[in-house]
């Protein structure tokens, strides 16, 4: 008789082991997508920071677009954590004034490096897009799964904070978006 | 960059899907990348050279019609080795709901993962199921692409999360060229492409504005092309001038070419719901000169009436009075489908595939793709 109970609370304790493994290995998995979203976003704001600076200083534009847009792009490289989705949308909202004047894209297409500086704007601005969507669907999934019963209980998260969206203005000038 | 495609659906039958991936990949090749796209499909079939089969697909029931799909152990296996052998930066699945080689290829593979999403349809039983079977496959998905705001919704609502939007392009090369059909090289031909009798698309107010217009004009001709009942259109016609009204009905995809290139004036008076106006792109790429309705995906396209005139939507003596204006114009038409020829570029394929590499690029940093060893 007290067999078959060893036996069957053995069972349970077994499959309660590789229920709880596997969540855990779930949620590490995500932590890792996470991680990695996280530096693909920083790698796309570091990348539009810069393409925006080499604009600055190309002498292409007049002195007064030059310093705005330099300005904006240092705010957004060297802002703290608590200051940095400010600063990045202050980014995007600059880059739209500037991009957006008259005749801006026909003026800067005539001039030696012009085009090549365009594009790589465009793509740059294009991936902080497309880089942020991604770590933000990230989150969402982290946090749901962070958030479960079990995973709370047996603090199956360790370390790893709780996290947040990042929420900033990325919106492209008009003259770039997609459609 | 090393990309490899994922298709679900077998690749000799036509549909939306396997059009997109051919296209794609006809534009990552021609833009230096190296490809490969695995797809159902016997080991015999006539296939490009960039794609490699999976295995015959059966045809089961699935989310309410009865699709041909390709899963098992066999199909399987040929993933897991296309991707071990594969060496991808980056692994592109399409629609991974679908329970055919796009699950088999998130559960066999771990790294950057790209998935685009096609199709959009209200709440389905199906999915709502299968959702937490599929769900360790999907989370492994590292960037998510709509094709259209309709997919992208179906994607929020059944799986949450959001999408990038990347619209479908189009072939401009392949609508540059054509010769006129027979018996429409003469005259004044005014061209319409669409279901017939799909109220959304219109119809009724170009057949209005034709008969305000066929009276003083003799020389009129209305060129309809698509499927629906040719009687019901006849019978919106005033009988007098039904002899100069030409309907092709359903027409290739060479005939729907030279349609484009046998009117004087291609007419989209569609009323709305039209998210992005395929057509019309299809139109500019063969240089017709374009009245479309105002509404606003047309107005975007058509760069607010500079690359084709516009009327008030559903206002048939706007179209009219338009419509003769342009006739009388050859100069005026000239210079829209110069304009059209040169705005649709940047919706080619050429430059929605840069968009694709794009992403491919934001994700392909972290890592390359490798075979997932876990169960």
């Amino acid at each position: 008789m007290s067999t078959t109970l060893i036996l069957v609370v053995g069972a349970i304790v077994v499959l309660t082991a590789v229920y709880v493994s596997w969540r855990a290995g779930r949620l590490d998995r995500l932590h890792i997508r996470l991680e990695l979203a996280r530096e693909s976003l920083d790698a796309a704001l570091v990348r539009r920071a810069a393409v925006c600076l080499e604009l600055a200083a190309s002498r292409i534009l007049d002195p007064a677009t030059s310093l705005v847009l330099a300005a904006a792009a240092h705010e957004a490289r060297t802002a703290g954590p608590e200051e940095r989705e400010h600063a990045e949308s202050d980014l995007s909202r600059t880059l739209r004034a500037v991009l957006d004047q008259e005749r801006f894209r026909e003026k800067l297409a005539e001039t030696a490096a012009g085009p090549e500086l365009l594009e790589e704007l465009d793509a740059a601005v294009a991936k902080v897009v497309y880089a942020r969507r991604f770590y933000n669907n990230a989150v969402g999934v982290t946090r749901s799964a962070q958030r479960r019963w079990l995973a709370r209980t047996l603090r199956l998260a360790g370390h790893t904070a709780y996290p947040d969206f990042f929420e900033i203005d990325d919106d492209p000038p008009s003259a770039m978006a997609a459609e | 960059m090393r990309v490899g495609i994922v298709c679900p659906y077998t690749w000799d039958v036509p549909g939306g899907v396997q059009a997109h991936i051919r296209d794609l990949a006809e534009a990552l090749i021609e833009d230096g990348h190296q490809v490969e796209v695995i797809a159902p499909a016997a080991d015999d079939a006539p296939l490009p050279s960039y794609v490699t089969p999976a295995g015959r697909a059966v045809p089961v029931p699935y989310n309410g019609s009865v699709a041909r799909l390709a899963f098992g152990f066999l199909s399987a296996n040929r993933v897991r080795r296309w991707i071990r052998e594969g060496r991808f930066d980056v692994l592109h699945v399409h629609e991974p709901f679908v329970p055919s080689l796009g699950v088999l290829a998130c559960w066999a593979a771990k790294g950057p993962i790209v998935a685009t999403f096609h199709a959009s349809y209200p709440r389905s039983r199906a999915l709502s199921v299968s959702a937490p079977v599929l769900q360790s496959a999907v989370e492994k998905i590292t960037g998510r692409i709509a094709v259209s705001d309709a997919a992208r919704k179906t994607l929020v609502e059944h799986m949450g999360g959001d999408a990038v939007l990347i619209p479908n392009g189009v072939t401009v090369s392949r609508y540059a060229e054509a010769e006129p059909l027979p018996g429409w090289d003469d005259g004044e031909v005014i061209g319409f492409l669409g279901r017939m009798d799909e109220p959304r698309k219109g119809l009724p107010v170009l057949l209005e504005a034709f008969a305000l217009l066929a009276p003083e004009r003799p020389q009129l001709r209305l060129l309809i092309a698509g499927p629906g009942d040719a009687d019901e259109v006849m019978e919106k016609v005033p009988a007098r001038f039904r002899d100069r009204v030409g309907l092709l009905g359903m027409v290739s995809e060479e005939d729907k070419v030279r349609a484009y290139h046998s009117v004087d004036v291609f007419c989209a008076p569609n009323l709305g719901g039209e998210s992005f106006g395929i057509v019309l792109t299809e139109a500019m790429s063969a240089g017709a000169a374009i009245l479309a309705s105002d509404i606003p995906a047309f107005r975007r396209v058509l760069d607010d009436g500079q690359a084709g005139a516009l009327f008030e939507t559903g206002d048939a003596a706007s179209l009219a009075r338009e419509a003769a204006a342009l006739l009388d114009d050859p100069a005026r038409r000239a210079k829209l489908s110069d304009e059209a020829r040169t705005a649709v570029w940047k919706y080619d394929w050429s430059t929605v595939a840069r968009d694709v590499v794009r992403v491919y690029e934001t994700v392909a940093s972290t890592g390359v793709v490798e075979e997932d060893d876990r169960p």
